[in-house]
């Protein structure tokens, strides 16, 4: 519609102003709910703007600080996780690694691209809901094994393969929700796996069937280290809800590394109603689960592996900054194996989306051969290929780290701190629990 | 090895559990008779060679988790999660076992000569448990695949969001859960039974007695009409 304007013609649509309560994506979902009848079901993880490493800066050194050449002078990157009771700790050449995603919602050429492109750059991969696949554990040098609720695939001959285990609590996507893969992705192998006939939808549960609380857990963790006889370091990870307290507990529970998962973090399959609105961001949990390891004295004993939103060597500096041990990327990774590519852009409009905007993971339609278990489509993904790009991606990621990080005149990328970060928002400074840039204030310090 | 050099005594109020496993999971042959287990967790977990283990007393959680071949018996009672995850072999309890009897199994027979507690079952992949007394509430929950034979009575929402495991019930049941429905017992399913009873060394209940519970799988793919069936 144009409109008249003082007795002049307006440029077309300048008369039009969108809502911003009702906006043309709020518009849509209405409309798609008063057609269907049901909750939209997606991929991905919050697309809400929220807080983010974006909100902080790093104050690179002048006079008051000292900064590294560059090129030359050494800014080691190395990371090891599980240094508190396991007898052999994973050793990581990078902070950044890949997050558990599960064959079922992956197809198998993607898991290995993701374990060859990790392997390549000397970091860990991990498995996901429906257990480890052969090729799986062979593309991954450094293999993490999670053991979730649906205990799908769960074997022990697997845990003792395994470089480590990851007890599943939750994730940043939906902390507090169980998962469901559609029946259209439950090829006869995915069906196999899990013990399931082939072509119904799967639910995946939102609680462990065998302990409830942190007592449990505690009970939980010493039997997992009886079976792999106190060899493999146990993750725990959670989703970021009340990070200080679950932290807390999962130290006391005995883990070896806390995986914290950002309300940014992707999931194969979920409401977007739980996407978007359950959870805290990355940013504002990253300080409270740093506060509640120094309270107890286990800041960087007991490593902190955060996720949720990692795109870049920013990100990752800024993370580290705030006192995690390293990140782990799920999204990112995908999209570095051709997840959302340009050249997919036709198909993905023939399923109702584009490139760039495509989430309906669950649906097992990728044109990209990613998020399928279609053989056809999930040929179409080269894992030599997807892995190189993965180890690009990842080594890009490693030298921009480097970068801020010898700007900051730091030797070694975990000796970042938050002295080193300000905020650009009042919101950001709040959260991170860092001044507002050109200010000493951190809001909600001091009283203030 | 011989039958003298095989038989193993541990008393666990004297040596740990950490070293009892050690020698278990060291171990491809042998009988370990296990004397003051009292109620530590994790006894006789990640087993993975045809052993005889005999438990003289409590047992804690997870007794016998993951168990692979070997012959795990409680002459006491069992905590929280008895043979949870089991891949294969045999697990005993001859007195009561607590929650999550079995859950997540594999495959495998326990047997609980009393009763098991809530959630007996719970999400079984392919285990056969059988249970002289009686289960409780959401016992069979997701239950997957396997076959779950209680003689005695079921508690409140047996078997809710059931797959394709079988159960088997001889008393009462409290109430169904979501999706889980009554069927008709056929000779086969007789013939299940007492099979299964024969495994478990139970030679005095009569398996035409029991009643056949499965999956309507009504919920097998999710419609929105039965969003009301979950609540």
């Amino acid at each position: 519609m144009s409109s008249s304007n003082g007795g002049g013609t307006s440029a077309p649509g300048w008369g039009l102003r969108e809502s911003a309560t009702f906006d043309r994506a709020t518009i849509a979902e209405i409309q798609r709910a008063a057609r269907e009848g049901i909750y939209d079901i997606r991929g991905g993880g919050a697309k809400r703007k929220v807080p983010h490493f974006d909100d902080l800066l790093l104050l690179g050194a002048s006079i008051s600080r000292y900064p590294l050449e560059g090129y030359r002078e050494r800014c080691a990157t190395d990371v090891v996780l599980g240094t508190r009771f396991a007898s052999k700790p994973v050793k990581l050449e990078i902070p950044i690694t890949i997050a558990g995603m599960s064959f079922g919602a992956l197809s198998a050429q993607a898991k290995e691209a993701l374990g060859r492109g990790a392997t390549a750059m000397g970091t860990s991969t991990t498995t996901g809901d429906g257990g480890m696949t052969p090729e799986e554990r062979e593309s991954s040098k450094i293999l993490v094994y999670q053991l979730l609720p649906s205990r799908y695939g769960m074997n022990p001959d697997d845990l003792r393969r395994a470089d480590a285990i990851e007890i599943v609590i939750g994730q940043g996507a939906k902390p507090g929700g169980g998962g469901m893969l559609l029946g259209q992705k439950i090829s006869d192998r995915v069906a196999e796996m899990r013990n399931l006939p082939q072509g119904i939808d799967q639910r995946s549960a939102c609680r462990h069937p065998d302990w409830t609380g942190p007592d449990d857990l505690e009970i939980k963790i010493e039997e997992l280290r009886e079976i792999t006889d106190g060899e493999k370091p146990i993750f725990v990870k959670v989703g970021a809800s009340r990070p200080y307290y679950d932290i807390a507990l999962a130290v006391k529970s005995g883990a070896d590394v806390i995986v914290l998962d950002g309300m940014q973090g992707g999931t194969a399959a979920t409401q977007d109603v739980f996407i978007e609105h359950v959870g805290i961001p990355t940013l504002a949990a990253i300080p409270q689960a740093v506060e509640a390891l120094q309270e107890l004295g286990m800041h960087r004993k007991v490593q902190l592996v955060v996720s949720g939103g990692i795109r870049s060597g920013a990100d990752v500096a800024k993370a580290l900054a705030l006192g995690a041990d390293a990140v782990s990327i799920g999204t990112g990774a995908l999209i570095a194996i051709g997840d959302n590519a340009p050249a997919l852009d036709e198909e993905y409009r023939a399923l109702g989306s584009a490139a760039g905007f495509y989430d309906d993971w669950h649906e097992g339609r990728d044109p990209a051969g990613i998020l399928t278990q279609d053989p056809e489509l999930a040929s179409r993904l080269d894992p030599e290929l997807g892995g190189r790009r993965l180890a690009n991606y990842l080594r890009t990621m490693v030298l921009e780290t480097q970068t801020l990080a010898r700007a900051c005149g730091k030797s070694h990328v975990h000796n970042l701190e938050p002295e080193d970060l300000v905020a650009l928002t009042i919101e950001a400074a709040a959260m991170a629990r860092v001044p507002l840039a050109g200010t000493s204030w951190i809001p909600g310090r001091n009283g203030l | 090895m011989s039958a003298i050099e095989s038989l193993h005594d541990t008393d666990l109020a004297q040596t740990s559990v950490r070293e009892l496993n050690q020698a278990l999971h060291a171990a491809s042959a042998g009988r370990w008779q296990v004397a003051n287990p009292g109620g530590r967790h994790a006894i006789a977990a990640g087993l993975t060679a045809p052993l005889e283990v005999e438990i003289d007393g409590h047992a804690g959680y997870y007794c016998a988790g993951m168990n692979q071949l070997a012959t795990v018996r409680v002459h006491g009672n069992a905590g929280v999660g008895v043979a949870e995850n089991m891949m294969s072999g045999r697990v005993e309890v001859d007195g009561d076992a607590s929650q999550s009897a079995g859950a997540t199994a594999h495959g495998g027979l326990l047997v609980v000569h009393g009763n098991a507690s809530a959630r007996c079952g719970i999400s079984m992949k392919g285990v056969d448990i059988v249970v002289r007394g009686s289960v409780g509430h959401l016992s069979a929950f997701m239950a997957q695949t396997g076959r779950l034979v209680v003689c005695g009575d079921a508690g409140d929402s047996l078997g809710d969001s059931l797959y394709e495991a079988r159960l088997y019930v001889r008393g009462s049941v409290a109430s169904l859960g979501a999706d889980c429905v009554e069927k008709d017992l056929r000779e086969e399913h007789v013939t299940e039974i007492a099979a299964l009873l024969t495994a478990a060394g139970i030679d005095d209940v009569d398996p035409a007695t029991f009643r056949r519970y499965g999956s309507a799988r009504r919920l097998y793919t999710f419609d929105v009409d039965d969003a009301g069936s979950f609540a």
